[in-house]
């Protein structure tokens, strides 16, 4: 099927890193996500508390790296300014926990742009590899998302 | 801290959770205010429904996060939560409690790690599966301590 949304343009984008962006993480922060998600797991409330755990003190949770965002390349698309957007979905992969004074460098790369026709008219599929990498140089999480535009 | 869960304490079709939550209105302006996802369709009545929506909808993310909630219940402190993956199959509105649920699928050995693979979900209140997903633990092993 010819691309008709999906610039040559836009295509020339896929691969392509935005600029990252480094954050400090606050220990409010955290304790503000765990209570907006509704989590009341010590280690991610507690500072007391989580000092007696095995990781010596407070940790986010999972999906905390969420609210930490890097932006992703300028993808102009043939939608015009009318276009919907839907979130499609995340697999992520841990390897470090993240602790309040940490410094998260995030880079977001564009992996891959799919144009498919749907019920509504055209849908683009933007596919991005968000990493997250602490002051250390360690990956502590890498998430691969979905974002569907109609 | 919750009682620990060990690797010898699973098998494939141990059910995680459930794990119930009563999304509000309320709940999705402190999500975006905590995430940063200022997206109208998730507190702006009159915006969603110009965008041909029921009215306001979860973030996406939002219900990502309740099932990592679920899986970092499961794994407990000594444990580990490796991977996680969701889709947004189905809308889910405030006022309708979800069930977030599980079920191990796989446990193996790799490289020194205990690995729990699960299978992972969101019902609403009609039991249709809006979001699945699967999740992958490491949980520690009463052999290895």
């Amino acid at each position: 099927m010819a691309n008709k949304v999906v610039t040559e343009e836009a295509r020339k984008q896929v691969g392509v890193e935005g600029e990252p962006v480094t954050v400090e993480i606050e220990r409010g922060a955290i304790r503000r996500f765990a209570e907006a998600i509704g989590d009341p797991n010590p280690l991610f409330n507690s500072e007391r508390q989580a000092r007696k755990s095995r990781f010596g003190g407070m940790i986010a949770p999972p999906t905390f790296y969420r609210s930490l965002m890097s932006p992703i390349p300028t993808i102009r698309l043939n939608m015009g300014e009318a276009f919907r957007g839907l979130d499609g979905g995340s697999e992520w992969e841990y390897f470090q926990p993240v602790r309040s004074g940490d410094r998260i460098t995030v880079r977001t790369k564009l992996v891959d742009l799919r144009e498919s026709e749907g019920r509504l008219g055209p849908m683009v599929f933007i596919v991005m590899e968000t990493s997250y990498t602490n002051q250390f140089g360690e990956v502590c999480a890498l998430q691969r998302s979905t974002a569907i535009r109609y | 801290m919750a009682k620990q869960i060990y690797f010898e304490d699973v098998e494939a079709g141990y059910e995680i959770g459930p794990l119930e939550k009563d999304p509000t209105t309320q709940q999705l302006v402190k999500y975006a205010g905590a995430s940063g996802d200022f997206y109208q369709i998730h507190y702006d009545k009159d915006f969603a429904l110009a965008n041909k929506l029921p009215g306001v909808i979860l973030h996406g993310a939002l219900k990502n996060a309740f099932l990592g909630h679920l899986m970092t219940d499961f794994a407990g402190e000594h444990g580990w939560l490796r991977k996680l993956a969701v889709q947004y199959r189905g809308m889910d509105v405030p006022g309708v409690k979800l069930q977030c649920k599980g079920k191990v699928v796989r446990k193996y050995v790799e490289n020194g790690d205990h690995l729990v693979d699960c299978e992972i979900w969101i019902e609403n209140a009609k039991g249709e599966k809006t979001t699945p997903g699967s999740g992958t633990v490491i949980l520690p092993s009463r052999g290895a301590r």
